[in-house]
Protein backbone atom coordinates (compact mmCIF):
# COMPACT_ATOMS: atom_id res chain seq x y z
CA UNK A 1 0.00 0.00 0.00
CA UNK A 2 1.37 3.89 -0.89
CA UNK A 3 1.59 5.89 1.56
CA UNK A 4 -0.29 3.12 3.49
CA UNK A 5 0.41 5.10 7.29
CA UNK A 6 -1.08 8.66 6.05
CA UNK A 7 -3.93 6.71 4.77
CA UNK A 8 -4.44 5.20 7.86
CA UNK A 9 -4.13 8.15 10.15
CA UNK A 10 -6.79 9.71 7.60
CA UNK A 11 -8.65 6.64 8.09
CA UNK A 12 -8.39 7.17 12.06
CA UNK A 13 -9.46 11.03 11.75
CA UNK A 14 -12.61 10.43 9.66
CA UNK A 15 -13.77 7.69 11.94
CA UNK A 16 -13.09 9.98 15.07
CA UNK A 17 -15.20 12.80 13.30
CA UNK A 18 -18.11 11.11 12.34
CA UNK A 19 -18.63 8.42 15.76
CA UNK A 20 -17.71 11.86 17.90
CA UNK A 21 -21.44 13.23 17.91
CA UNK A 22 -22.84 9.39 18.83
CA UNK A 23 -19.77 8.85 21.38
CA UNK A 24 -19.87 12.75 23.03
CA UNK A 25 -23.43 12.14 23.70
CA UNK A 26 -23.13 8.79 25.45
CA UNK A 27 -24.28 8.79 28.82
CA UNK A 28 -25.75 11.56 29.24
CA UNK A 29 -29.39 12.17 30.09
CA UNK A 30 -31.81 14.62 28.81
CA UNK A 31 -34.84 15.49 30.67
CA UNK A 32 -37.72 13.91 29.08
CA UNK A 33 -40.37 16.35 28.15
CA UNK A 34 -43.10 16.79 30.07
CA UNK A 35 -45.81 19.56 29.10
CA UNK A 36 -48.06 20.69 31.40
CA UNK A 37 -51.66 20.87 31.46
CA UNK A 38 -52.04 22.44 34.71
CA UNK A 39 -52.99 26.14 33.61
CA UNK A 40 -55.53 28.46 35.83
CA UNK A 41 -58.02 28.18 33.04
CA UNK A 42 -57.83 24.41 32.48
CA UNK A 43 -58.23 24.20 36.40
CA UNK A 44 -61.10 26.06 36.26
CA UNK A 45 -63.32 24.25 34.13
CA UNK A 46 -65.07 21.16 36.37
CA UNK A 47 -63.46 17.76 35.88
CA UNK A 48 -65.85 16.31 33.20
CA UNK A 49 -65.23 19.49 30.98
CA UNK A 50 -61.39 19.17 31.03
CA UNK A 51 -61.53 17.90 27.24
CA UNK A 52 -59.26 18.87 24.54
CA UNK A 53 -61.35 19.64 20.85
CA UNK A 54 -60.11 15.63 20.30
CA UNK A 55 -58.92 12.69 22.77
CA UNK A 56 -55.75 12.91 24.07
CA UNK A 57 -53.22 10.50 22.20
CA UNK A 58 -55.38 11.88 19.00
CA UNK A 59 -53.60 15.17 19.92
CA UNK A 60 -50.09 14.61 20.82
CA UNK A 61 -50.23 12.41 17.87
CA UNK A 62 -52.13 14.10 15.54
CA UNK A 63 -52.21 17.89 16.40
CA UNK A 64 -49.68 19.23 13.57
CA UNK A 65 -52.44 17.80 11.41
CA UNK A 66 -55.38 19.07 12.97
CA UNK A 67 -53.97 22.74 12.84
CA UNK A 68 -52.89 22.36 9.60
CA UNK A 69 -56.73 21.59 8.21
CA UNK A 70 -58.06 24.03 10.81
CA UNK A 71 -56.09 26.85 8.93
CA UNK A 72 -56.86 25.24 5.32
CA UNK A 73 -60.73 25.47 6.41
CA UNK A 74 -60.79 28.78 7.87
CA UNK A 75 -58.52 30.72 5.59
CA UNK A 76 -59.65 28.63 2.19
CA UNK A 77 -62.91 27.25 3.08
CA UNK A 78 -64.69 30.07 5.28
CA UNK A 79 -65.69 27.23 7.71
CA UNK A 80 -65.17 28.62 10.87
CA UNK A 81 -66.41 25.88 13.37
CA UNK A 82 -65.32 22.38 14.20
CA UNK A 83 -67.25 19.83 14.98
CA UNK A 84 -65.65 17.03 16.90
CA UNK A 85 -66.05 12.97 16.86
CA UNK A 86 -68.21 13.68 19.71
CA UNK A 87 -70.27 16.50 18.20
CA UNK A 88 -69.15 19.65 20.16
CA UNK A 89 -68.76 22.84 18.88
CA UNK A 90 -65.79 24.45 18.27
CA UNK A 91 -64.25 28.02 17.09
CA UNK A 92 -61.14 26.80 15.07
CA UNK A 93 -58.59 29.30 15.92
CA UNK A 94 -55.07 29.16 17.28
CA UNK A 95 -55.13 32.31 18.71
CA UNK A 96 -58.54 32.11 20.03
CA UNK A 97 -59.68 28.45 20.79
CA UNK A 98 -56.10 26.32 21.76
CA UNK A 99 -54.31 29.14 23.69
CA UNK A 100 -57.38 30.12 25.52
CA UNK A 101 -56.65 26.87 27.63
CA UNK A 102 -53.30 26.56 27.09
CA UNK A 103 -51.79 29.66 28.25
CA UNK A 104 -48.63 28.00 29.34
CA UNK A 105 -46.78 28.14 25.41
CA UNK A 106 -43.15 27.39 27.19
CA UNK A 107 -44.33 24.60 28.98
CA UNK A 108 -46.88 23.17 26.81
CA UNK A 109 -45.59 24.01 23.23
CA UNK A 110 -41.83 24.92 23.37
CA UNK A 111 -41.70 21.27 25.68
CA UNK A 112 -41.43 19.31 23.38
CA UNK A 113 -41.02 21.18 20.51
CA UNK A 114 -37.18 21.55 21.81
CA UNK A 115 -36.84 18.07 22.76
CA UNK A 116 -37.96 17.18 19.24
CA UNK A 117 -35.88 20.29 17.55
CA UNK A 118 -38.81 21.04 15.46
CA UNK A 119 -39.37 24.90 15.19
CA UNK A 120 -42.90 25.35 13.78
CA UNK A 121 -43.08 29.29 12.83
CA UNK A 122 -46.76 29.86 14.45
CA UNK A 123 -45.92 32.77 16.44
CA UNK A 124 -44.19 34.56 13.73
CA UNK A 125 -47.49 35.84 13.46
CA UNK A 126 -49.80 34.65 16.09
CA UNK A 127 -49.47 36.37 19.26
CA UNK A 128 -48.65 33.55 22.11
CA UNK A 129 -50.50 34.31 25.37
CA UNK A 130 -48.72 36.21 27.95
CA UNK A 131 -46.98 34.39 30.63
CA UNK A 132 -44.89 35.04 33.74
CA UNK A 133 -41.65 34.15 33.60
CA UNK A 134 -40.68 31.26 35.51
CA UNK B 1 -41.29 -11.22 -21.16
CA UNK B 2 -43.70 -11.06 -24.10
CA UNK B 3 -47.18 -9.39 -23.86
CA UNK B 4 -49.72 -8.40 -25.93
CA UNK B 5 -51.84 -5.66 -26.12
CA UNK B 6 -54.84 -6.66 -23.70
CA UNK B 7 -52.72 -8.10 -21.33
CA UNK B 8 -50.80 -4.86 -20.84
CA UNK B 9 -53.94 -3.04 -20.95
CA UNK B 10 -55.29 -4.56 -17.64
CA UNK B 11 -52.36 -4.63 -16.11
CA UNK B 12 -51.92 -0.77 -16.57
CA UNK B 13 -56.02 -0.17 -15.60
CA UNK B 14 -55.31 -2.80 -12.21
CA UNK B 15 -52.41 -0.99 -11.25
CA UNK B 16 -54.54 2.66 -11.67
CA UNK B 17 -57.44 1.72 -9.73
CA UNK B 18 -54.60 1.03 -6.99
CA UNK B 19 -53.30 3.74 -7.53
CA UNK B 20 -56.18 5.85 -7.25
CA UNK B 21 -56.83 3.86 -3.89
CA UNK B 22 -54.08 4.30 -2.44
CA UNK B 23 -54.46 7.78 -2.70
CA UNK B 24 -57.83 7.80 -0.97
CA UNK B 25 -56.26 5.94 2.17
CA UNK B 26 -53.98 8.44 2.48
CA UNK B 27 -56.63 10.94 2.43
CA UNK B 28 -58.74 9.09 4.99
CA UNK B 29 -55.60 8.66 7.28
CA UNK B 30 -55.07 12.49 7.07
CA UNK B 31 -59.06 13.57 8.46
CA UNK B 32 -59.89 12.88 12.18
CA UNK B 33 -62.71 10.24 11.61
CA UNK B 34 -66.05 11.59 12.35
CA UNK B 35 -65.12 14.96 12.35
CA UNK B 36 -66.98 17.57 10.56
CA UNK B 37 -66.81 21.18 9.67
CA UNK B 38 -69.27 24.20 9.35
CA UNK B 39 -69.38 27.97 8.56
CA UNK B 40 -70.15 30.27 11.65
CA UNK B 41 -74.15 29.78 11.90
CA UNK B 42 -74.45 33.80 12.60
CA UNK B 43 -72.15 34.59 9.84
CA UNK B 44 -72.91 37.41 7.41
CA UNK B 45 -73.08 36.26 3.94
CA UNK B 46 -73.55 37.26 0.16
CA UNK B 47 -72.57 36.50 -3.27
CA UNK B 48 -70.68 39.35 -3.64
CA UNK B 49 -69.48 42.06 -0.99
CA UNK B 50 -69.05 45.08 -2.17
CA UNK B 51 -68.42 48.89 -0.96
CA UNK B 52 -69.74 52.34 -1.38
CA UNK B 53 -67.53 55.25 -0.13
CA UNK B 54 -69.80 58.16 0.35
CA UNK B 55 -66.97 60.72 0.43
CA UNK B 56 -69.65 63.09 0.77
CA UNK B 57 -69.97 61.86 4.30
CA UNK B 58 -66.35 62.58 5.28
CA UNK B 59 -66.11 65.94 6.50
CA UNK B 60 -63.62 66.60 9.19
CA UNK B 61 -59.91 65.21 9.48
CA UNK B 62 -61.14 62.98 12.27
CA UNK B 63 -63.78 61.24 9.93
CA UNK B 64 -60.76 59.91 8.05
CA UNK B 65 -58.96 58.97 11.49
CA UNK B 66 -61.55 56.71 13.12
CA UNK B 67 -62.02 55.19 10.07
CA UNK B 68 -58.56 54.20 9.47
CA UNK B 69 -57.27 53.66 12.97
CA UNK B 70 -60.30 51.37 13.91
CA UNK B 71 -58.92 49.00 10.93
CA UNK B 72 -54.88 49.60 11.87
CA UNK B 73 -55.71 48.68 15.57
CA UNK B 74 -58.28 45.73 14.61
CA UNK B 75 -55.87 43.99 12.55
CA UNK B 76 -52.46 44.75 14.00
CA UNK B 77 -51.39 46.89 10.99
CA UNK B 78 -47.87 48.38 11.76
CA UNK B 79 -46.89 51.67 11.55
CA UNK B 80 -44.14 52.65 9.75
CA UNK B 81 -43.72 56.39 8.91
CA UNK B 82 -40.95 55.99 5.47
CA UNK B 83 -43.43 55.42 3.01
CA UNK B 84 -41.21 53.18 1.12
CA UNK B 85 -41.95 50.48 4.17
CA UNK B 86 -45.49 51.63 4.62
CA UNK B 87 -47.55 49.26 5.46
CA UNK B 88 -51.28 50.09 4.12
CA UNK B 89 -54.71 48.52 4.82
CA UNK B 90 -57.15 51.71 4.24
CA UNK B 91 -55.60 54.68 3.61
CA UNK B 92 -56.36 58.41 2.09
CA UNK B 93 -54.64 60.06 -0.99
CA UNK B 94 -55.27 62.96 -3.42
CA UNK B 95 -58.27 63.05 -5.96
CA UNK B 96 -55.19 63.30 -8.32
CA UNK B 97 -53.79 59.83 -7.36
CA UNK B 98 -56.95 58.38 -6.46
CA UNK B 99 -58.51 58.92 -10.11
CA UNK B 100 -55.74 59.58 -12.59
CA UNK B 101 -57.84 58.49 -15.52
CA UNK B 102 -60.88 61.01 -14.64
CA UNK B 103 -58.91 63.97 -13.28
CA UNK B 104 -58.52 67.12 -14.75
CA UNK B 105 -57.61 70.37 -14.33
CA UNK B 106 -61.18 72.12 -13.88
CA UNK B 107 -62.36 70.22 -10.78
CA UNK B 108 -63.94 72.30 -8.30
CA UNK B 109 -61.52 73.09 -5.80
CA UNK B 110 -63.46 71.07 -2.74
CA UNK B 111 -62.81 67.70 -5.05
CA UNK B 112 -59.25 68.49 -5.50
CA UNK B 113 -58.18 69.56 -2.23
CA UNK B 114 -60.03 66.52 -0.65
CA UNK B 115 -58.57 63.12 0.77
CA UNK B 116 -60.24 60.14 -1.18
CA UNK B 117 -60.53 56.62 1.03
CA UNK B 118 -58.25 54.04 -0.27
CA UNK B 119 -58.44 50.19 0.15
CA UNK B 120 -58.39 47.35 -1.43
CA UNK B 121 -60.85 46.97 -4.35
CA UNK B 122 -61.84 43.34 -4.09
CA UNK B 123 -61.79 43.01 -7.64
CA UNK B 124 -64.02 40.42 -9.30
CA UNK B 125 -61.17 39.95 -11.46
CA UNK B 126 -58.13 39.97 -9.72
CA UNK B 127 -54.90 40.61 -11.57
CA UNK B 128 -53.20 39.59 -8.29
CA UNK B 129 -54.55 36.37 -8.08
CA UNK B 130 -53.61 35.62 -11.42
CA UNK B 131 -49.97 36.17 -11.11
CA UNK B 132 -49.70 34.66 -7.53
CA UNK B 133 -47.34 31.71 -7.90
CA UNK B 134 -48.19 30.03 -4.92
CA UNK B 135 -52.34 30.35 -4.43
CA UNK B 136 -51.73 32.68 -1.55
CA UNK B 137 -54.02 35.11 -2.86
CA UNK B 138 -57.48 33.58 -3.69
CA UNK B 139 -61.24 34.81 -4.25
CA UNK B 140 -63.41 33.44 -1.96
CA UNK B 141 -66.56 32.44 -3.27
CA UNK B 142 -68.43 35.66 -1.55
CA UNK B 143 -65.74 37.87 -3.75
CA UNK B 144 -63.74 38.66 -0.83
CA UNK B 145 -59.59 38.96 -2.57
CA UNK B 146 -57.66 36.66 0.51
CA UNK B 147 -54.30 36.30 1.40
CA UNK B 148 -53.35 33.34 2.86
CA UNK B 149 -50.16 34.73 4.89
CA UNK B 150 -49.10 31.17 5.70
CA UNK B 151 -48.19 30.79 2.02
CA UNK B 152 -47.12 33.80 1.07
CA UNK B 153 -43.35 33.61 -0.26
CA UNK B 154 -42.83 36.94 -0.74
CA UNK B 155 -42.29 37.65 -4.12
CA UNK B 156 -44.08 40.68 -4.55
CA UNK B 157 -45.78 39.63 -7.96
CA UNK B 158 -48.85 40.41 -6.59
CA UNK B 159 -47.99 44.22 -5.85
CA UNK B 160 -46.97 44.62 -9.33
CA UNK B 161 -50.14 43.49 -10.74
CA UNK B 162 -52.03 45.64 -8.19
CA UNK B 163 -52.85 49.16 -10.40
CA UNK B 164 -54.31 50.45 -6.80
CA UNK B 165 -51.16 50.16 -4.79
CA UNK B 166 -53.32 47.55 -2.26
CA UNK B 167 -50.85 45.40 -1.29
CA UNK B 168 -47.36 46.10 1.22
CA UNK B 169 -44.89 44.29 1.90
CA UNK B 170 -43.50 43.92 4.81
CA UNK B 171 -39.97 45.38 4.86
CA UNK B 172 -39.37 45.75 8.38
CA UNK B 173 -40.41 43.34 11.18
CA UNK B 174 -43.88 44.02 11.45
CA UNK B 175 -43.89 43.71 15.22
CA UNK B 176 -41.77 46.05 16.31
CA UNK B 177 -44.15 48.57 14.73
CA UNK B 178 -47.35 48.35 16.51
CA UNK B 179 -48.29 50.00 19.46
CA UNK B 180 -51.07 47.82 20.89
CA UNK B 181 -51.51 44.22 19.38
CA UNK B 182 -54.79 42.73 19.11
CA UNK B 183 -54.72 39.61 21.12
CA UNK B 184 -57.22 38.46 18.94
CA UNK B 185 -55.76 38.72 15.81
CA UNK B 186 -52.24 37.69 14.34
CA UNK B 187 -49.90 40.28 13.10
CA UNK B 188 -47.84 39.61 10.02
CA UNK B 189 -44.38 38.42 9.74
CA UNK B 190 -41.29 39.84 7.50
CA UNK B 191 -41.40 39.32 4.31
CA UNK B 192 -45.07 38.83 3.21
CA UNK B 193 -47.27 40.86 1.67
CA UNK B 194 -50.47 42.17 3.44
CA UNK B 195 -53.60 44.12 2.67
CA UNK B 196 -57.13 44.91 3.40
CA UNK B 197 -58.92 41.79 3.62
CA UNK B 198 -62.76 43.05 3.94
CA UNK B 199 -63.14 41.83 7.41
CA UNK B 200 -63.10 38.55 6.35
CA UNK B 201 -62.58 36.74 10.35
CA UNK B 202 -65.77 40.21 11.20
CA UNK B 203 -67.98 38.84 8.71
CA UNK B 204 -67.49 34.95 9.90
CA UNK B 205 -68.78 36.29 13.71
CA UNK B 206 -71.72 38.34 12.08
CA UNK B 207 -69.88 41.88 12.25
CA UNK B 208 -69.68 44.26 9.60
CA UNK B 209 -65.63 45.14 8.49
CA UNK B 210 -64.34 47.21 11.37
CA UNK B 211 -64.07 50.54 9.18
CA UNK B 212 -67.42 49.90 8.51
CA UNK B 213 -68.82 50.13 11.80
CA UNK B 214 -66.44 53.11 12.83
CA UNK B 215 -67.72 55.38 9.59
CA UNK B 216 -71.05 56.51 10.88
CA UNK B 217 -73.02 55.22 7.45
CA UNK B 218 -69.95 56.79 5.18
CA UNK B 219 -68.89 53.88 4.12
CA UNK B 220 -71.60 51.37 2.85
CA UNK B 221 -71.41 47.09 2.85
CA UNK B 222 -73.32 44.81 1.36
CA UNK B 223 -74.68 42.02 -1.12
CA UNK B 224 -74.13 43.47 -4.65
CA UNK B 225 -76.04 40.38 -5.75
CA UNK B 226 -79.09 41.12 -3.71
CA UNK B 227 -81.41 43.43 -5.23
CA UNK B 228 -82.31 44.78 -1.87
CA UNK B 229 -79.37 45.49 -0.36
CA UNK B 230 -78.26 49.00 1.05
CA UNK B 231 -75.09 49.03 -1.84
CA UNK B 232 -77.80 48.35 -4.76
CA UNK B 233 -80.41 50.31 -3.15
CA UNK B 234 -77.85 53.26 -3.40
CA UNK B 235 -76.19 52.20 -6.91
CA UNK B 236 -79.48 52.75 -8.32
CA UNK B 237 -80.12 55.91 -7.08
CA UNK B 238 -76.67 57.71 -7.84
CA UNK B 239 -74.03 57.96 -10.16
CA UNK B 240 -70.81 56.63 -8.88
CA UNK B 241 -67.36 56.13 -9.96
CA UNK B 242 -64.75 53.27 -9.67
CA UNK B 243 -61.04 53.46 -9.70
CA UNK B 244 -59.82 52.78 -13.01
CA UNK B 245 -62.64 51.01 -14.00
CA UNK B 246 -61.18 50.95 -17.90
CA UNK B 247 -58.27 48.25 -16.91
CA UNK B 248 -61.27 45.77 -16.61
CA UNK B 249 -60.18 44.45 -12.96
CA UNK B 250 -64.17 44.85 -12.24
CA UNK B 251 -63.39 46.48 -8.47
CA UNK B 252 -65.77 46.28 -5.65
CA UNK B 253 -65.08 50.07 -4.08
CA UNK B 254 -67.71 52.13 -5.54
CA UNK B 255 -67.16 56.07 -4.84
CA UNK B 256 -69.91 58.29 -4.54
CA UNK B 257 -68.50 61.81 -5.38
Amino acid sequence: MYNGGKIIIGLLIFVGIVTFPILYDRGKVTAKPDPKIDTPEILKLPENERKCVESKAFMTKEHMKLLNQWRDWVVRDANGIYINTEGKRYTMSLQNTCMKCHSNKKKFCDECHNYADVKPYCWDCHIAPKEKET
Amino acid sequence: MSMNRREFLKIAGASAILGFGGISAIDALEKVEGAQVLSELKALKAKRWAMIVDIKKFKTEEDYKKVINACNHIHNVPQIANPKHAVKWIWTDTYERTFPDLEYEYAPEEIKQKPFIMLCNHCDNPPCVRVCPVKATFKREDGIVMQDMHRCIGCKFCMAACPYGSRSYNFLPPRSYIKEENKEFPTRTLGVVEKCIFCYERLDKGLPPACVEASNGALIFGDLADPNSEVRKVLSANYVIRRKSELGTRPMVWYLI
